[in-house]
């Protein structure tokens, strides 16, 4: 019998990084003829020869269009594309399914949901984010603020990165009827207190929204646990395929909010009298869906489940405290987020140097940054910067990768003085 | 302080140095440091840009750094003179570059002045990629917009 599974069946390894590393092909390239050290994963992480093949071998073996029935290729790919479903099901542990919704990535599930949220909302509602949000997580907030006359309220950030409790608590009121928060800030790597404040939120009735973007790569989200209303992803920073991410809602909100987009596949049935919608989770997936990307997502998703996560954890908090005890060999460097919960990112400046100008000399010794400001502007103003640049690693980044991130630092504040 | 026409005859770049010293001297730097640490200190030689400059319509749009650009056209010798800024030290390297190759000159000699050639000549675009935000191709546009105007006017 034809195996249509396209799940990666090794047990579980041993976290070795320079085995790992051979995993992701793109790693041992060189770039301006040096060794390619990748230190932008929280704008997109590199993927592994698991995802590749998965998805190479959905479209050689099993592609064709899926929920459509009557062949073979059409019942494999359906196979595949569910099966990738229920992983990230597992992955979350959501309940069902029913509960995992496909989008293109983080900033359409959260347009799904703010679009789904609008028929609860009207004039004097509170939208509670934070200051250090994503504009994924402003912006479409604001635009459903236009339409309902809500208002969207930012909670406050400490000059350190962390969330602002006390604001936190105050702008908590009988206004509030969604709070939308990052799980981790994609500039300052802060992991916020999600699981305090979706409580404290649902005390008062307050629908819960997590941006699980940065999150993900760098750890596993329980949604029962965080007991969240909304969880998002992007597939693209969490090894896999662009083009696909991932909505997380309870299914009793799911139910009640209307339909994001309209056409094929989210009907039931269609007349010109009256057309009824498909059930969760074929409401919200108008169109055909980005069925290779899924596959590739799932993939991903099992490659890390065979990982040792928590010696992982342990080699990425590595990588961030040998970041921060280097930083003061470089003249004129100073960190931006230092909160004392985060992921393996550095935001960070140098006196008298423009972010452009780093990552600019950083790409010219094969190290790549971003620089900018990151879709955070809020968070760039509070700060009074232009923007900074940002290192962020991954588990196959290595403590020799660090160490040439200050070397090149180094001599870029040495080219500039 | 506003710009008078006198800030922007006093800008040597174009004349001191000349497109052609500039060219000698990239000759003989070998690496990208030595090529980098030339143009930074070439950034350094651009003139003060005025503060009551920088606003919305002199903006260079496409630039990761901010980027101010002004002009003044001299009627009596019919040449076209430049101001740059950028908060950017490489940007302001490159801006200078531009002026070396585009400052002082006739509306009409600065539009059939091949930019892209003279980067390659200068072996640039191997280092610095045009698409890479750092506003070259954006400031060379404004720069050709505005000698196109003076042609038309």
């Amino acid at each position: 019998m034809t195996d249509l599974s396209v799940v990666n069946t090794a047990t579980l390894k041993a976290f070795d990084v320079q085995t790992i590393r051979r995993d992701f092909p793109i790693l041992s390239q060189q770039v301006n003829g040096k060794p390619l050290v990748y230190l932008d994963n929280g704008a997109s992480a590199q993927k592994p020869l698991a995802v590749l093949d998965a998805m190479d071998r959905y479209y050689r073996e099993m592609h064709s269009n899926v929920h459509r029935g009557a062949h073979t290729l059409g019942d494999r790919a359906t196979a595949a594309f569910e099966g990738a479903r229920e992983t990230v099901r597992s992955f979350l542990n959501a309940r069902s399914t029913q509960e995992i919704i496909w989008t293109k990535g983080t900033t359409e599930a959260i347009n799904l949901v703010a679009n789904g949220l609008a028929p609860r909302l009207k004039a004097g509602d509170e939208i509670l984010v934070s200051r250090m949000e994503h504009h994924a997580n402003i912006v479409p907030w604001q635009m459903i603020a236009e339409r309902t006359g809500a208002k969207v309220v930012p909670i406050q950030v400490s000059p350190e990165g962390e969330l602002d409790m006390d604001s936190f608590t105050t702008l908590l009121t009988e206004r509030t009827r969604v709070l939308a928060i990052t799980h981790v800030s994609n500039v300052l790597g802060t992991i916020n207190p999600v699981t305090a404040m979706v409580s404290q939120a649902k005390a008062r009735g307050v629908i819960t929204l997590l941006d699980g973007a940065q999150a993900v790569p760098h750890f596993q989200p329980d949604v029962q646990t965080l007991d969240c209303d909304f969880y998002v992803f992007s597939s693209h920073k969490l090894f896999g395929p662009t083009g696909i991410g991932v909505l997380y809602g309870k299914a009793a909100l799911l139910e009640e909010m209307p339909p994001y987009q309209g056409g094929g596949e989210m009907i039931e049935r269609v007349s010109f009298e009256r057309t009824t919608w498909n059930v969760l989770p074929y409401k919200f997936e108008a169109g055909t869906p980005a069925i290779a990307e899924a596959v590739g997502l799932g993939a991903a998703i099992d490659y890390l489940s065979h990982l040792d996560r928590a010696a992982m954890e342990t080699a990425e908090n590595a990588l961030l405290q040998r970041a921060n005890q280097l930083v003061e060999t470089v003249p004129g460097m100073s960190i931006i987020g230092t909160a004392a919960h985060k992921v393996p990112v550095i935001s960070f400046k140098i006196q008298g140097l423009h972010p452009s100008d780093i990552g600019t000399l950083l790409d010219q010794q094969g190290i790549a940054i971003r620089t900018g400001h990151h879709c955070a502007m809020p968070l760039m103003d509070f700060y009074g910067v232009p923007g900074t640049a940002r290192a962020s690693f991954a588990f196959y980044n290595t403590l020799d990768e660090v160490e040439q991130l200050f070397t090149a630092l180094q001599k870029v504040q040495r080219l500039f003085a | 302080m506003p710009a008078t026409e006198q800030d922007f005859m006093d800008n040597p770049l174009g004349e001191n140095p000349t497109l052609e010293d500039v060219l000698d001297s990239f000759e003989f730097l070998d690496d990208w440091e030595e090529r980098y640490a030339f143009i930074i200190d070439l950034g350094k030689q651009l003139p003060a840009f005025p503060d009551d400059a920088r606003i919305e319509e002199n903006y260079v749009h496409g630039c990761q750094s901010q980027v101010w650009l002004i002009s003044h056209y001299d009627e009596t010798s019919g040449k076209l003179y430049l101001l740059i800024d950028s908060d950017a030290l490489i940007v302001r390297g490159l801006a200078a570059l531009i002026l070396v190759a585009l400052n002082g000159r006739p509306p009409r000699d600065l539009l059939a002045t091949d930019i892209d050639e003279l980067f390659e000549r200068l072996d640039l675009f191997n280092h610095i990629s045009p698409t890479r935000g750092n506003g070259l191709r954006s400031m060379v546009g404004k720069i050709r917009d505005i000698a196109a105007a003076e042609v038309a006017a």
